[in-house]
């Protein structure tokens, strides 16, 4: 078990300190989201329409983009190869680092989205079930990301084919943490389904995020 | 009492659509080291990541006797490749204790288990201890290395992997080095080292790749050649 325990704690300091990108991710988050009063113009009732989705595109596009050096990092400097043959399950090892990584970039995105959802109008219930979707369904994009991330951890900038691979199987996370968080501002009892929808896609790739990574990851040694 | 062997047979190796490797065959047991020679390219690397797990081997076996039957020949082993991984954010403590920690200790064959180091131990055998505290970023080359080389002495494992150990290492460092390899080999364990310089290790066998050719096959030369080195019998560590 201390095993996992210090991969986790040097996953989670080696991303909080400076370069490691755990910063980076928010900043993003907020550029993306701010943008959109800017484009849309001052309508508050559009923009509170389309608020959640604005949240939930700018924290998917958060998550992609630190995605990329979740396995290349450790590939460069020699450590995955000591992680693959390690003996340690390498499942586990995938889903450690991707715990750590949300823990530090996925958290303070969620974290952020309260405050963010003040510059596209949402009112209070709105914030509440936004940054509760965002709680539970980000996770997933990590953990579907890092199949991304293990199969583009050999190539030089594969951090574009990643977003490509990765944006389409995001779409149903998407679908259904947007539209409970929009459908439970309108009417709550249309917010359970979608919501356990979410929890459900969440749980799939908790299973199927590190089986595929990596089975992705034994073979990028040659 | 329990002895370790690593046999390879006809061992296969493609890469990138290329057979980099064909019929490698030898034995190499406890308390042995097998030098792999060869000019460049000619697949001493792709030989050593071949036995420890990360390229795929075509054809052949590559076996373990006296080993923990439930665990791969990868996970005996210890691979000191090309790459130090360090990471540079981390001190030098840090890096080290996080292998300690990560990998799980493979006793060698026969309860003969060598006690391996604390961290300050093994960095203080290496001459970095005073680098302890300082992020991995900042070292030298030879440092780098030599921080590499404690992961070994921090985790006891039976085999050992060597590519090019002594790449980057001043002269002293690499006495120091070639030491612990040959303590390694007394107490008990196996190493299998690439180099296309002359390693002054004990009990040394030789293995001499050559290029693949459509029938030419490498040479099994895994007799004993210890008078080649008539110094090598000393204890060095």
């Amino acid at each position: 078990m201390s095993w996992m325990k210090s991969l986790f704690v040097r996953e989670y300091q080696l991303a909080n300190r400076v370069g490691g990108g755990a910063l980076i991710g928010v900043l993003f988050f907020l550029a993306v989201v701010t943008i959109f009063p800017f484009g849309v113009g001052p309508d508050m009732i559009l923009l509170s329409r389309i608020g959640a989705a604005i949240l939930w595109i700018g924290a998917l596009l958060s998550t992609l983009l630190g995605l990329d050096r979740l396995f290349q990092a450790d590939r460069e400097d020699g450590s995955l190869e000591l992680l693959v043959m390690s003996g340690r399950s390498l499942e586990l090892v995938v889903l450690i680092k991707c715990a750590a990584h949300w823990a530090a970039t996925g958290l303070p995105l969620v974290l952020a989205t309260p405050v963010l959802s003040l510059f596209v109008g949402l009112d209070f219930q709105s914030i509440v079930l936004v940054t509760l979707t965002l709680l539970v369904g980000a996770p997933a994009l990590t953990l579907v990301g890092a199949v991304g991330a293990g199969v583009t951890v050999s190539m030089r900038r594969g951090g574009v084919l990643l977003s490509i691979l990765v944006i389409p199987l995001a779409i149903p996370i998407l679908i259904f943490g947007v539209s409970a968080a929009t459908a439970g501002a309108i009417d709550s009892n249309n917010f359970l389904v979608p919501f356990l929808f979410l929890c459900a896609l969440t749980l799939f790739g908790l299973v199927i995020g590190p089986l595929a990574a990596a089975a992705a990851l034994r073979v990028s040694g040659d | 009492m329990n002895q370790l062997k690593l046999i390879c047979q006809g061992v296969a190796c493609d890469r990138g659509g290329r057979r980099v490797l064909n019929h490698v065959d030898f034995e190499v047991g406890s308390s042995e080291a097998l030098i792999v020679q060869g000019p460049n390219g000619v697949g001493k690397s792709s030989l050593l990541r071949v036995i420890a797990g990360l390229v795929a081997k075509a054809n052949g076996t590559i076996e373990l006797e006296g080993g923990m039957p439930e665990r791969s020949v990868a996970e005996h082993s210890h691979y000191f490749g090309h790459l130090d991984a360090l990471k540079p954010l981390q001190s030098v403590l840090e890096n080290l204790s996080f292998w300690r920690d990560f990998f799980e200790p493979a006793a060698f064959g026969g309860g003969k288990v060598r006690e391996s180091m604390s961290e300050l131990e093994a960095l203080d055998t290496l001459g970095i201890a005073h680098t302890a505290s300082l992020p991995a970023g900042y070292l030298s080359a030879g440092q780098r290395r030599r921080l590499s080389v404690a992961r070994l002495l921090v985790v006891p494992r039976p085999i050992w992997l060597l590519d090019e150990p002594t790449s980057a290492l001043d002269k002293a460092s690499e006495e120091v080095l070639l030491g612990l390899i040959a303590d390694h080999i007394h107490a008990g364990g196996l190493v299998v080292a690439a180099t296309h310089l002359p390693l002054n290790l004990p009990n040394t066998k030789f293995l001499n790749l050559s290029p693949v050719t459509t029938e030419s096959e490498h040479m099994f030369a895994g007799a004993d050649l210890d008078d080649y080195f008539d110094e090598d019998e000393q204890d060095e560590g």
